[in-house]
């Protein structure tokens, strides 16, 4: 228990904290459409982009977050714009771009700075390692992504429902789909200083899976997947302090666990 | 629907082209919707009876002519039953959620919906007899039951103007049946105008008031015995017959 209370008295810690409920809890609300509308894989596939661009930032001296928000939100809305009914499939864009965008960053890696600690934060994150204006940044972007879902959250759920209808009943569907693009994009690039490009896609998909095993309605999916992301996240991020595993994994592994309960819950349930 | 009531156009096709990059699959088409009206769209695959239905809802425009909406349409007020998508079929959302997203078209922002909306919301599940499925989960409900809920929630979007796309693809024939009866209804009782895409060509000649049956550049619009005794009636209605 002093050991629990001990960890407080760390400033980066609680840093970590502010900022990891803060993502976590973007992450999951964003997760429930994009899950629902079959896009579980973009949270992956934008990660890998924002690794690329990080790399060709860091190569050329230039500030990491300026260029890499721009190139994530640009892939995201090209990414959501796909429909079933393009010529390539939107997985096969997905992973198309990651691949790409992956390759692309590291070899401007290898021909520039080589594998530094700041390559490797990117892969795997560097939580622990976030200063004030890092924080306050996390802060106002996670602030924005959640009022704007509060305010949409009738038209998210209608475009994800049903496309076609809410398009016919003069829903700005194109708009509304950006917007999420958008969100998304934020929060997987603030994700990835968390728990790096590697894990992050997990904390979209899995909170928003496991809600999905026990709850009814889409509110109550809602709901539970932030309070699954955020008590996952605590808890992974305390069980690192206490065990000394990487916070990222850790996170994860929760989410994991979390998410076999739900679907033990289900079974036994019907 | 009283008898003395003017009844309104809502839609007005005149010498409508339509098509894609130039294309036209359909020339010349003039017809009209009116309240009251049942009609029944048909014809092979690839007919082009998605390009009507696309025009129809305003999603497509046309190449040349036009295709006029009564002004209370206008703020997008058609109820359109959509073809079911794969993910919905597995989609966690109450039934009661569901039919509230038919009032979204045109609204802004806001939190939540409106006394008036729901109780009308609740209306129309009642109308459907899907009122006791209010608080089920959408994706445990069986094919027909789920229609009904879509049903529902057109007449939330519109009341005057439903606009079905293959609606009974799927069901279980006794569900279908349901699903006709429950359309009849709404169309004789309550004088909602009815467009339906359809390929069951046995209840379109019975429940349509008009037929337009989409062929290879070429249509035909009319009653249901002018459909059964032109050339392509007596080729594709000719079980009936």
């Amino acid at each position: 228990m002093s050991l629990l209370l001990q960890m407080f008295t760390y400033p980066f810690i609680v840093r970590a904290f502010v900022v990891g409920i803060l993502v976590s809890l973007c992450a999951a609300l964003l997760g429930v459409p994009l899950v629902l509308k079959r896009y579980s894989m973009i949270g992956d596939g934008l990660s890998h982009v924002s690794f690329g661009a990080l790399a060709v930032a860091l190569a050329c001296g230039w500030a990491p977050l300026p260029v890499s928000i721009p190139v994530v939100i640009l892939a995201a809305v090209v990414l959501l714009r796909m429909t079933e009914n393009s010529p390539m499939g939107a997985d096969a864009a997905i992973a198309v771009t990651s691949a790409s965008a992956l390759a692309i960053g590291v070899i401007v890696t290898s021909l520039t700075t080589g594998m530094t600690t700041d390559v490797d934060s990117y892969m795997f994150g560097s939580i622990l390692a976030m200063d004030r204006a890092d924080v306050a940044l996390s802060v106002a972007l996670c602030a924005a992504v959640l009022v704007l879902f509060v305010l949409f959250y009738h038209q998210l759920f209608a475009i994800t429902f049903d496309e076609n209808f809410s398009r016919a009943t003069g829903v700005k569907v194109g708009l509304y789909s950006t917007l999420l693009s958008v969100l998304t994009a934020l929060t997987i690039v603030l994700g990835m200083r968390l728990v790096g490009a590697m894990l992050i896609s997990s904390l979209v998909i899995f909170p928003a899976l496991s809600a999905m095993r026990i709850r009814k309605s889409f509110r109550g999916v809602v709901i539970c997947a932030a309070v699954i992301s955020v008590v996952s996240f605590c808890a992974g991020l305390t069980l690192s302090y206490l065990v000394s595993t990487p916070v990222g994994a850790t996170v994860v592994i929760v989410n994991l666990i979390v998410f076999l309960g739900c679907c033990a819950a289900r079974r036994l349930k019907s | 629907m009283s008898g003395t009531q003017e009844r309104k156009t809502w839609i007005d096709c005149r010498d409508v082209s339509l098509g894609y990059e130039g294309r036209a699959i359909w020339e010349g088409l003039n017809f009209q919707v009116r309240s009251g009206d049942y009609l029944c769209i048909v014809g092979e695959n690839g007919s082009g009876k998605s390009t009507l239905l696309k025009s129809l809802l305003g999603l497509l425009r046309p190449l040349s002519g036009a295709i006029v909406r009564h002004v209370d349409l206008r703020r997008g007020a058609i109820g359109y039953l959509p073809q079911q998508t794969r993910a919905q079929k597995d989609f966690p959302a109450t039934v009661f959620e569901v039919v509230l997203s038919g009032f979204l078209s045109g609204s802004g922002i806001r939190f939540l919906h409106t006394p008036a909306e729901k109780s009308t919301a609740l209306m129309n599940m009642g109308k459907l007899g899907v009122l006791e499925l209010k608080d089920a989960c959408y994706r445990e409900l069986s094919g027909g039951q789920q229609q009904r809920v879509l049903l529902a929630r057109a007449l939330c979007a519109a009341g005057e103007l439903l606009v079905l796309d293959e609606p009974v693809t799927g069901l279980d024939p006794a569900a279908a049946l349901d699903l006709y009866r429950t359309l009849e209804y709404l169309n004789k009782k309550e004088g909602i105008a009815i467009v339906m895409v359809t390929h069951d060509i046995r209840s379109a000649l019975r429940y349509a008031t008009a037929i337009l049956h989409a062929g290879q550049n070429r249509w035909f619009y009319g009653t249901p015995e002018e459909y059964l005794a032109s050339p392509y009636g007596k080729r594709f209605g000719g079980e009936r017959a």
